[in-house]
């Protein structure tokens, strides 16, 4: 019948934010939602709370009322926008299909348009988010500084003398987790190209991130092992960047844009059937490349032939590397993957358990293949963790600047980890896997349970198999 | 902004974090899942106990200020908007199982706990507690008895009121009163428990609830029909009945239902039928099988076109999809949501359709129905959007028409929803002018000064009623 779509409201604010945030979201999301609460179970600072401006369909209600012209935003607005975890794990559950994630990058990105951030935020927001992740080469330098602290002694100095008792304690705690630097990235390690193994099935990029490529350089390495013996020629574009997840949720909208056209212009260049991510915080951005610059008519049509090419490590490989048909998964991963076959399955004496990264989960739908993977791995049991669905409370830099409500949210996570009883505690995201880390290590657990990528822990069973080292 | 006269003595009764003015917590509180509704109030209270919720209750008659009390204001009545302002009441805190009495098969709770963890906590201990409205993930058994809310389960085992046996509530003056007990045979005056269920909070406020609970079915077994001929449906439903057999489920779903939910999950549904029944028995297993495979027979004499019986519960949870998709995939469909709950007698289930689509044409609105067929509760659901003012204005007229066709089959205007101040303006139709006074008066012994929920129930005027043109 009608097609005939409804602006925005027709309002002049007097509060600045007000008319930042009137222009700068999507007015028709905000309509969208019915108030219908499906949402609230679904959140977790809900349901730490209880409490309605801290769920979903709240902070909706308050965004809109902010653009309505029905309250002015304070500084109780801008915190309670700023405690959202960004999980999203509102997106699957609503019915009428809201686009959350947008709507609180938007209102975040009008917030920072106005922030009067203290000196020295402002210079570690802009060191960081302008001076340092859009840099690889920087990145790398960083890493080497952190690497040169853990390797010359000073980390022991440091703890040893009580220097990190002067950091606030969540800071103190992250820094006794940080995996060693590495100094050489992936491309250093295995060149621009990798080859298949076997017959050619496509040719895939690796998006090797920022921060993975940094902290978790050999997760980078073994992903394009696993994609090699899965059938995939491996290209690695030197020219790509930082993603711009973490610039996007925390308002840093333009950077977000500059680094996505960044790595568009990469991967197009490179010209590849897919575009691996081993990190579903990155690659949930990745994946919404189309959105981000769909206003941007020069990059538009480019930013969508990307964002249809993004896929995460675990899909990939079960859906479309070396597994003759889906039925029979379970024996041809093993085939794909190079896992021993499922022969002595009564010797299954190792439990595996998982922790899914929301971006993962929630934007790009990659929920079943890290699972179909584990439950393939021969002598292991994987044990479903309870509410392994629900954010660990890492959720970007949220547990940097969110210590109180992240460590909660960790805490009820242990409670569930600890009943699994695994040995492994899997994830998909660097992040979550730092948190689980460091949820494991305040527990005293670090003897029984590790906290391990999937891909490492997949690529090690092949190593062992196939007599590597 | 200054406080309120009252602030400072609810702040005295339950701390200063769980009595709010600020903006955040206003706008949190001033729309429940009703579209095109929405008030400001003035506070937001979170009170722990009944003593506290007494005590508040003084004070505000005190000060004549009204009060909203509600759970997670999922209902789509506006029920628990603050159309006159005042305080809300946010019953959160207190959401304990206070005892499951395995002796008397009772649960007694406070009502503040979600529906859904009540059910799971009683599965788990191989009970069953029957009411299960769609909402149920969010919604609270506070709200659920404040609502008399019902659900998919309704034809074969009742709705709330059915299992609401006792209560305890804080009048408006503050005093508490308790009602009923675990008792199946109480006759001592009248029945105030079930005069509370489904009083919208306009009588008191319930801090307690005692439930009645059954032991659960030992098998269930499910299956989809589907017709080209909108009446075969109609007749199954009410052959089924005859035939001496209540089933668990007997949901469904009219053509611009089924259209849109195939469009949204892509289950291959044949868009040439007038009307899909999705059928569930549960029982002992014996019983179950014979009266499925009955249905079953009956389904086909009445010339269902496609009939199947899932062989297991994977099957069965593919069947139950369609339903299940029935209410996403519609409200995707425009900004705007207007979900309705006119119930006829099950025998005009087919007439009251017929007239639904018939009104959706003349006001050039669109309007899908799906609903629970077993007990004539029908959902015509209108999606629009609530920024085309002509658009809306059509989408109430034709509503008016939907209840006025409702009532003339010998239903009503609300089924399950309540009330509250969407359906005010039309209660009159279905009640009476006398049963209206009665109503109010009785409104009037619990509540002589306006405090509890005001503005809900009764509207300033009724609605004119619409003259019918019929063919």
């Amino acid at each position: 019948m009608t097609s005939q779509t409804f602006g925005k409201p027709d309002i002049e604010h007097a509060n600045p934010l007000a008319r930042t945030m009137l222009k700068k979201l999507d007015y028709d999301q905000l309509t969208n939602c019915m108030r219908c609460g499906f949402c609230l179970p679904a959140c977790p600072t809900f349901r730490e709370t209880g409490v309605e401006p801290e769920s979903p369909r709240g902070r909706i209600a308050l965004m809109k009322a902010v653009v309505d012209g029905v309250m002015e935003p304070d500084q109780a607005f801008e915190d309670q926008m700023n405690h959202c975890l960004g999980c999203r794990a509102c997106e699957p559950v609503c019915p009428a299909d809201v686009k959350y994630g947008q709507l609180i990058e938007q209102t975040r990105d009008a917030i920072e348009d106005h922030a009067e951030h203290s000196v020295a935020v402002k210079g570690v927001r802009k060191l960081f988010f302008r001076g340092v992740f859009p840099h690889q080469s920087r990145m790398k330098l960083l890493g080497r500084s952190l690497r040169l602290y853990q390797k010359s002694g000073l980390q022991k100095v440091a703890r040893g003398t009580g220097v990190m008792k002067l950091f606030p304690s969540h800071m103190r705690e992250m820094e006794r987790i940080l995996p060693e630097a590495a100094s050489q990235g992936v491309i250093e390690r295995l060149g621009e190209r990798y080859p298949a193994k076997g017959e050619r099935i496509a040719t895939v990029a690796l998006f090797r991130g920022c921060i993975m490529d940094v902290l978790f350089a050999d997760t980078n390495v073994n992903t394009v092992k696993l994609l090699s013996e899965a059938g995939f020629d491996v290209v690695i574009p030197q020219t790509q960047g930082c993603c711009g997840a973490l610039h996007a949720h925390s308002g840093e909208m333009d950077q977000a844009r500059e680094l996505a056209r960044v790595n568009v212009k990469a991967f197009k260049d490179a010209g590849v059937d897919y575009i691996v991510s081993n990190a579903g915080g990155c690659g949930a951005l990745l994946v919404e490349y189309d959105h981000l610059l769909h206003e941007d008519t020069a990059w538009a049509d480019d930013a969508a032939w990307f964002a249809e090419r993004v896929v995460d490590i675990s899909t990939i490989l079960v859906e479309k590397g070396r597994v003759p048909a889906f039925a029979e998964a379970v024996t041809a991963t093993h085939a794909q993957v190079g896992l021993a076959p499922t022969s002595a399955s009564s010797e299954a004496s190792v439990t595996i358990t998982y922790q899914d990264s929301c971006h993962l989960r929630n934007v790009m739908k990659g929920s079943a293949a890290p699972r179909k993977l584990m439950q393939s791995v021969a002598g292991a049991h994987f044990c479903e963790m309870r509410e392994s669905d629900r954010c660990c409370g890492s959720a970007g830099i949220y547990n940097v600047t969110q210590p109180e409500m992240a460590g909660q949210i960790l805490e009820h996570k242990m409670a569930h980890a600890n009943a699994t009883q695994a040995q492994y505690m899997l994830t998909s995201n660097p992040g979550c896997l730092l948190q689980m880390k460091l949820g494991i290590d305040k527990h005293g657990r670090s003897e029984d349970m590790k906290a391990m990528h999937i891909v490492d822990y997949l690529y090690e069973r092949i190593a062992q198999s196939s007599g590597e080292a | 902004m200054a406080d309120t006269a009252f602030a400072a003595k609810l702040r005295k009764i339950v701390g200063d974090r769980y009595y709010r003015e600020d903006m955040e917590a206003r706008v949190a509180h001033s729309y429940d899942g009703t579209p095109m509704l929405q008030a400001l109030p003035d506070g937001v209270v979170y009170p722990a106990s009944t003593a506290e919720v007494s005590a508040i209750m003084k004070v505000l008659a005190e000060h004549r200020v009204p009060l909203v009390s509600r759970g997670s204001g999922s209902n789509l009545c506006g029920g628990t908007v603050p159309v006159e302002g005042g305080v809300v009441m946010v019953m959160h805190r207190m959401n304990r199982i206070i005892e499951v009495d395995l002796e008397n098969l009772t649960a007694t709770v406070q009502p503040g706990i979600i529906t859904a963890e009540f059910i799971a906590h009683i599965e788990s201990l191989g009970l069953f507690y029957p009411p299960d409205p769609s909402s149920m993930r969010i919604s609270t058994i506070g709200g659920n008895i404040a609502e008399c809310s019902g659900g998919l389960r309704g034809l074969k085992y009742g709705t709330t009121k059915d299992y609401v046996i006792g209560l305890e509530a804080v009048l408006a003056s503050g005093e508490i009163i308790r009602t009923g007990g675990k008792l199946m045979k109480d006759v001592a005056g009248y029945d105030l428990t079930k005069l509370l269920v489904g009083s919208e909070g306009t009588l008191a406020i319930i801090t307690e609830a005692t439930l009645k609970l059954i032991p659960p079915p030992r098998a269930k077994k499910t299956m989809l029909a589907m017709y080209r001929d909108l009446y075969g449906a109609a007749r199954t439903v009410s052959r089924i009945i005859e035939a001496r057999i209540i089933p668990a489920t007997l949901e469904f779903m009219d053509n611009p239902t089924i259209r849109v939910v195939d469009d949204f999950a892509k289950l291959g549904l044949p868009l040439d039928m007038e009307a899909i029944l999705l059928i569930e028995q549960d029982g002992d297993p014996e019983a179950v099988e014979r009266d499925i495979a009955l249905i079953e027979e009956l389904c086909i004499a009445e010339h269902a076109d496609r009939v199947q019986v899932a062989a297991d519960r994977d099957e069965a949870e593919r069947l139950l999809t369609a339903r299940r998709s029935a209410f996403t995939a519609l409200a995707r469909l425009r900004p705007t949501t207007i979900l309705e709950d006119a119930t006829v007698p099950r025998s005009r289930i087919a007439d009251m359709v017929l007239r639904i689509n018939e009104i959706a044409r003349k006001y050039d609105v669109t309007i899908a129905t799906f609903g629970h067929a077993g007990d004539g509760n029908l959902h015509p659901t209108a999606t629009t959007d609530a920024r085309d003012h002509d658009e809306v204005h059509r989408v109430e007229q034709a509503f008016a028409e939907i209840f006025e066709a409702s009532i003339e089959l010998g239903g009503t205007i609300t089924g399950e929803h309540g009330v509250g101040v969407v359906k005010a303006p039309y209660l009159e139709w279905k009640v009476g002018s006398a049963g209206l006074d009665m109503m109010k008066g009785i409104k009037q012994a619990f509540d002589p000064h306006r405090l509890l929920n005001p503005g809900k129930l009764f509207a300033k005027e009724t609605r004119k009623r619409v003259v019918l043109q019929h063919d």
